[in-house]
């Protein structure tokens, strides 16, 4: 499967990665490779198999209801670029 | 009751499909620690996995589980043993980990159905689509700062259930029905305080038309977040007509996100195209299926209350309520019970006629809910006892009960205080009538010569001598014998 320039940079705008120009070809075929691979893998028939969510004979740990976290915001705002009275700061985002 | 808009072309039917989302009554966040208390100082009730901070793992909270499940045996939905949380992934400034857990293909709640009441005393029958449980996302404040939003992360995480329900419903009216129902099984359920101004229960509406007749289902658009049961409704008319108005003038609806602007009565585009949705669900990687087995469901089925709709049949049948009455007291779980409190021993439709067209007006008025009334069950039984064994009338009860409201006071204290206790005795009740008599010896001709409805006058006025207190039943009679002679 071959992956065109713009559905490479339709991607990368979802990602939020900002691409040049000259990294869009090289990168589309690097995820034209994975998704080679992945295609390779759809070969094999697991119509029978029951999907696995792990190696692990586990199962969801569950949680008491509880208040036991919160009461920091200096340090949930510690790596904020901008932090304004107890909030972030971003960009006007307004619609 | 059928809501047809009437265009150039025809008619037009309009389909609606509601998604609410319901915020989860507790202590902590869905897979979190960090607490849930409305109106806190902006970023306090949160944790590094709230924060999206790299490296925490989610874990579910049991109580989220459990009231999901609740919520959906009250809708009386399928409930899946196993369900799957998937990530939803969409870049926005209040959602730090830029996605949101969510359940996409396999829900914690299946298909349901939920019973409209509508004001008419008829009911209709709304199917659920699913209910999954969710992450909520921060707030964003735009109106702080002149250009900069302000990101405040407390709600992020909170847990919310989606309820979706099928597009069954077909006028602005049968949406209101819908969310008050809704509202009321999950106070009943104590899942979700269903409070809209404060955001705890959010409601999106689907909206598209058809020709009436006609069976297709067309674009429909998506009315974000309203925030109250008549904003909805008015959002509704007015994406309906709008889009009868485009399918008229020849054009085509495009699906998309839209904003009910309450100032302006009518909704707009919200989101652009650039952020065309595309949300990559796939399963989360920190979290395995949310498993249980059916005795974690009987156990919580075993703890249901007696729900509205049952309710309602069971004040039908045991006090022979109208349909719409019975509708009306059930709707809040602490209305049925002060209804049932004065109704024991006493004749329940007499009852009901008191708290629904007299105690609901005086709340109403004064902005009250049953809980804080001023009348309480009790001095509201002693009253209407007060009728039944004919110490006031009627027309006195009225002038009692609004001091009731007022002074929160006793009813028999406030007979006594204001001397109202009503005229029971032949001798006072004549002396009135000969007074009234003699005063208008022309009207006493005029009944007399034949002019029978004057018989009506005349209680008003041997009423009025009495000050309102003489038994209405004595007035008639002695009355009806006085002229006769």
């Amino acid at each position: 499967m071959s992956l065109d320039d713009a559905r490479v940079q339709r991607i990368a705008v979802l990602a939020r990665i900002e691409l040049a120009q000259d990294e869009i070809g090289p990168l589309g075929k690097e995820l034209s490779g994975i998704l080679d691979w992945i295609e390779q893998l759809q070969e094999v028939d697991t119509d029978a198999v029951e999907p696995m969510t792990g190696g692990a004979d586990q199962s969801l740990r569950w949680r008491t209801d509880g208040v036991e976290d919160g009461g920091h915001a200096a340090k949930i705002l510690a790596n904020a670029p901008e932090a304004h009275e107890g909030f972030f700061g971003v960009p006007k985002v307004i619609e | 009751m059928s809501f047809i808009i009437k265009g150039e072309t025809g008619d037009w039917e309009t389909v609606i499909g509601l998604e609410v989302h319901a915020q989860v009554v507790s202590k902590s966040k869905l897979f979190s620690a960090a607490p849930t208390t409305f109106g806190a100082e902006p970023n306090t009730q949160v944790s590094f996995v709230d924060a999206g901070m790299p490296g925490m793992l989610p874990v579910i909270n049991d109580v989220c589980v459990e009231y999901a499940v609740r919520t959906g045996l009250g809708l009386k939905a399928r409930i899946n043993n196993r369900s799957v949380f998937a990530r939803k992934n969409y870049f926005y400034a209040d959602l730090p980990q830029g996605y949101q857990i969510s359940q996409f293909e396999l829900p914690i709640v299946g298909e349901g159905t939920l019973i409209l009441d509508m004001p008419d005393g008829e009911s209709r029958e709304v199917g659920i689509e699913r209910l999954h449980l969710e992450q909520d996302a921060g707030k964003s404040i735009h109106d702080l700062h002149p250009d900069k939003t302000f990101i405040d992360l407390n709600r992020c995480g909170v847990a919310l259930m989606e309820i979706v329900s099928k597009p069954d419903m077909r006028s602005p009216d049968e949406a209101g029905a819908y969310l008050r129902k809704l509202r009321s099984i999950v106070r009943y359920l104590e899942t979700c305080d269903g409070n809209m101004d404060e955001g705890s229960m959010r409601c999106d509406a689907n909206v598209s038309v058809r020709p009436v007749g006609s069976d297709e289902l067309r674009t429909r658009c998506e009315i974000k977040n309203v925030n109250s049961v008549r904003f909805v409704m008015q959002a509704i008319e007015h994406e309906a007509r709008r889009h009868v108005d485009v399918y008229e003038a020849g054009g085509d609806i495009a699906q998309e996100t839209r904003l009910y602007d309450t100032s302006k009565s009518e909704t707009r585009p919200m989101r652009s195209k650039e952020f065309a949705h595309d949300y990559r669900y796939f399963p989360d990687p920190d979290l395995l299926p949310l498993e249980f087995d059916d005795a974690y469901v009987e156990e919580i089925r075993s703890t249901l209350p007696e729900l509205p709709d049952d309710k309602k049949e069971r004040f039908m049948a045991d006090y022979s309520l109208s349909a719409y009455d019975a509708g009306v007291l059930v709707v809040e779980k602490e209305t049925a019970a002060y209804f049932e409190d004065v109704a024991s021993g006493r004749d329940a439709k007499v009852v009901a006629n008191w708290v629904i067209s007299n105690l609901f007006g005086a709340l109403n008025k004064k902005g009250l809910s049953i809980s804080d009334s001023p009348v309480s069950a009790l001095n509201l039984g002693k009253l209407i006892d007060l009728i039944s064994d004919e110490t006031i009338s009627g027309r006195i009860a009225k002038e009692v009960f609004e001091v009731m409201v007022d002074e929160g006071k006793d009813p028999d204290a406030i007979v006594e205080e204001k001397g109202l206790r009503q005229i029971t005795d032949t001798g006072p009740i004549e002396d009135a009538i000969v007074k009234v008599m003699e005063e208008s010896p022309g009207k006493v001709e005029e009944y007399r010569g034949g002019k029978d409805k004057l018989i009506g006058w005349f209680v008003g006025q041997v009423m009025k001598q009495t000050g309102g207190k003489a038994n209405p039943g004595m007035v008639n009679d002695l009355l009806r014998k006085k002229l006769a002679e």
